[in-house]
């Protein structure tokens, strides 16, 4: 068969997996729609967290990065598994043992005011909808780039899909397609890593293989090759590290705390059934994301040396079909501007040579299965894990914007009346009107959309990540001070991004950055402003009341003492 | 119920954990994946410059373990002084009433 028909065999196949698993799980009242009645097993809760932390790019784009930076790549796996260590000391148990539905649930509650809970509210709606758009779009291009189906046509499936089983099912229907996806996922991920280490290393473990010896008789690490290789055509070093050490201390925190506060992955240990629980199911969510973020930087490198071994100074004529099957799709583009009919691929360092070559960091991924002449099954294979990263991440996502919507903004603040059938209505509402939004612009992407991903770890790690912190660890912090923390960590942060993503773009460089620090790692500086600014603030101003005072005391003990 | 006093340790118990955990945390991400790569990259394991090792791997590998120590230490910790005090027959796994329906 060929790679068509098992591409559509494998779409198919998990797609109506995860109807099926979407019917079986029918949400019945709010508790089921926001929380999953907070009844979900850790480990299940940790492979629900995993698909819906790793995105269409983590799946796709993230060994291609760091294929293409090496060690400067290294500040990704590091940033977004570090912030699970936090997630777990630090905010999952006790936000669980606090059990409401959402992250401005807390905040609100915390510092007793209707203001914080409203400028939480719209902070989660923003991040949200930031990262549905790219999702919605990674499952376009995965359609378009597999099934030749057009990019507005994938969309429309994927909306519908997600359509199907966020509605219908809410937190419950989305947590057990999300385990469902994981599956899927991580399991369309190994396979091709696991091949393609044997074939360059001879060893079944990727995570092994990529510190072994290459499998030609030379006895050469595969590292040492492949920084050979790079120095010979002018690229960096493969294993050193070239940009600015602050910098990148800069951007590993605001990833990682950004993490730590996305309102998505902290309402998944919501659904629990207790404190001790959540602790122990962020240790599963970081196994089972471990699993893909240490194949991955082994499958860069095994790519990067495949590519670096095969193409440079290959005449255009004896390249392999993987080659041109990609340049059709415009991913790999090749100009021959000296016309010598032969590819020249250099680096920065090789001043006097011209590059000809561009290629998608994309297509380490995705064109993996090829390169390494592996079975069509396996090409179908990946198609399926792309579709369930994006459409995992994307059913979150969804979530929140609607609970954000329906519980936050709705029940809590304009109509504090609404019944419960009432309140799920407009729970199941918002959700079908966020699915449409986020197709729209997964069908007209903005052209910012990846300027903006800064914005969303800027924002969660300056706004939420402290107040939620603070609002744990200091019995002393107040209503004023969270507020001013806030709106100034905010503020700052987006201002900076704002600047130099779209206002001054043309002054985006080193030279003019505050302290050497770029717009991807400022919301780390915004998160220490939010800090000085709410302990000064709260010092001058009037105690948190004893109600509060008291839930901080409950929080901090898990269930058994609580009554 | 637990008292005042056995509050207070719990807490105090817990901090210490949480900053030696976070120490570790800190110097094994910041400290060998970043602030020190260079220095780390001269010692080699196997095909490994150790300072890439630990950006690329360790540093994953030792926040898995530090998630799953902690669980340990606080699952140890609560059966000492919160679950004891209330059923002497000392079950943790026991369904609570604190399920998030309300």
């Amino acid at each position: 068969m060929d790679v068509q028909t098992w591409t559509f065999i494998m779409v198919g196949l998990s797609f109506s997996l995860y109807i099926g698993v979407a019917i079986w799980s029918r949400a019945a009242s709010t508790g089921d729609f926001y929380v999953a009645a907070a009844q979900v097993h850790p480990v299940l809760n940790g492979m629900a967290t995993a698909a819906d932390w790793m995105s269409a790019a983590s799946f796709i784009s993230m060994a291609g990065i760091i294929s293409f930076m090496g060690q400067d790549g290294s500040v990704y796996l590091m940033g977004w598994t570090g912030g699970y260590v936090l997630l777990a000391l630090l905010l999952a148990p006790y936000l669980r043992k606090f059990g409401r539905f959402t992250v401005p649930d807390f905040i609100g509650d915390r510092y007793y005011s209707q203001i914080a809970r409203v400028v939480a509210v719209f902070c989660a709606i923003f991040v949200s909808f930031t990262y549905v758009a790219g999702q919605m779009r990674g499952v376009g291009i995965v359609f378009s780039r597999f099934l030749s189906v057009d990019i507005t046509e994938g969309v429309l499936i994927g909306m519908g899909i997600v359509f199907f089983y966020a509605v219908w099912g809410g937190m419950k229907g989305i947590t057990y397609t999300q385990v469902a996806q994981y599956c899927v996922l991580i399991f369309a991920y190994l396979v091709p890593a696991i091949f393609i280490s044997l074939l360059v290393t001879g060893n079944i473990i990727p995570q092994i293989g990529f510190g072994s010896t290459v499998q030609d008789g030379s006895g050469v690490y595969l590292l040492e090759r492949l920084d050979g290789l790079s120095r010979e055509l002018g690229f960096y070093e493969y294993t050193s590290g070239h940009k600015d050490t602050i910098d990148v201390f800069f951007i590993a925190a605001a990833l990682m705390v950004g993490t730590a506060g996305l309102p998505h992955v902290i309402v998944r240990f919501y659904t629990v059934p207790k404190a001790s629980a959540a602790r122990i199911s962020a240790g599963f969510a970081l196994v089972f994301i471990a699993l893909l973020y240490t194949t991955a930087p082994a499958v860069a490198a095994f790519a990067r040396t495949n590519l670096l071994e095969e193409i440079p100074n290959k005449p255009y004529d004896e390249v392999p079909t993987w080659f041109k099957n990609w340049e059709e799709t415009g991913l790999i583009k090749f100009d021959d501007k000296n016309s010598d009919g032969v590819i020249q691929y250099v680096g920065p360092d090789k001043k006097d040579l011209t590059n000809e070559l561009t290629i998608d960091r994309d297509i380490m991924v995705l064109a993996n299965p090829e390169i390494a002449k592996l079975p069509n099954w396996v090409v179908g294979l990946v198609a399926a894990g792309g579709l369930a990263a994006a459409l995992s991440t994307a059913a979150g996502l969804l979530l929140v914007i609607s609970a954000s919507i329906s519980h936050d903004l709705l029940k809590k603040w304009l109509v504090p009346d609404i019944n419960e059938r009432g309140e799920l209505l407009a729970a199941r509402f918002a959700a079908g009107v966020a699915v449409c939004i986020a197709g729209y612009f997964g069908i007209n992407p903005p052209g910012f959309v990846a300027q903006v991903v800064a914005f969303a770890f800027g924002l969660a790690a300056s706004s939420f990540f402290p107040a939620i912190l603070m609002g744990i660890f200091s019995k002393r912090m107040n209503m004023a001070g969270a507020i001013a923390g806030m709106s100034v960590g905010i503020v700052f942060t987006a201002g900076y991004i704002i600047y130099f993503k779209f206002i001054r773009p043309e002054l985006n460089t080193s030279e003019n950055w505050l302290f050497g620090i770029s717009p991807e790692g400022i919301g780390t500086l915004g998160m220490v402003l939010n800090f000085a600014v709410a302990t000064v603030v709260a010092r001058f101003t009037a105690p948190p009341p004893e109600h509060v005072q008291e839930l901080v005391e409950d929080i901090r003990i898990p269930e058994a003492a609580s009554s | 119920m637990a008292s005042m006093d056995k509050r207070r340790a719990y807490w105090r118990r817990n901090l210490t954990y949480l900053a030696i955990l976070l120490t570790i945390w800190f110097v094994v991400s910041y400290g060998c994946g970043i602030l020190f790569v260079e220095e780390l990259n001269q010692i080699r394991m196997g095909g490994f410059k150790l300072g890439f090792w630990f950006a690329q791997q360790g540093s994953i590998y030792v926040f898995v373990i530090l998630i799953f120590v902690y669980v340990r230490l606080m699952n140890r910790l609560d059966r000492e002084l919160i679950s004891s005090s209330k059923e002497p027959s000392g079950g943790t796994d026991s369904k609570t009433d604190d399920g998030a329906g309300d």
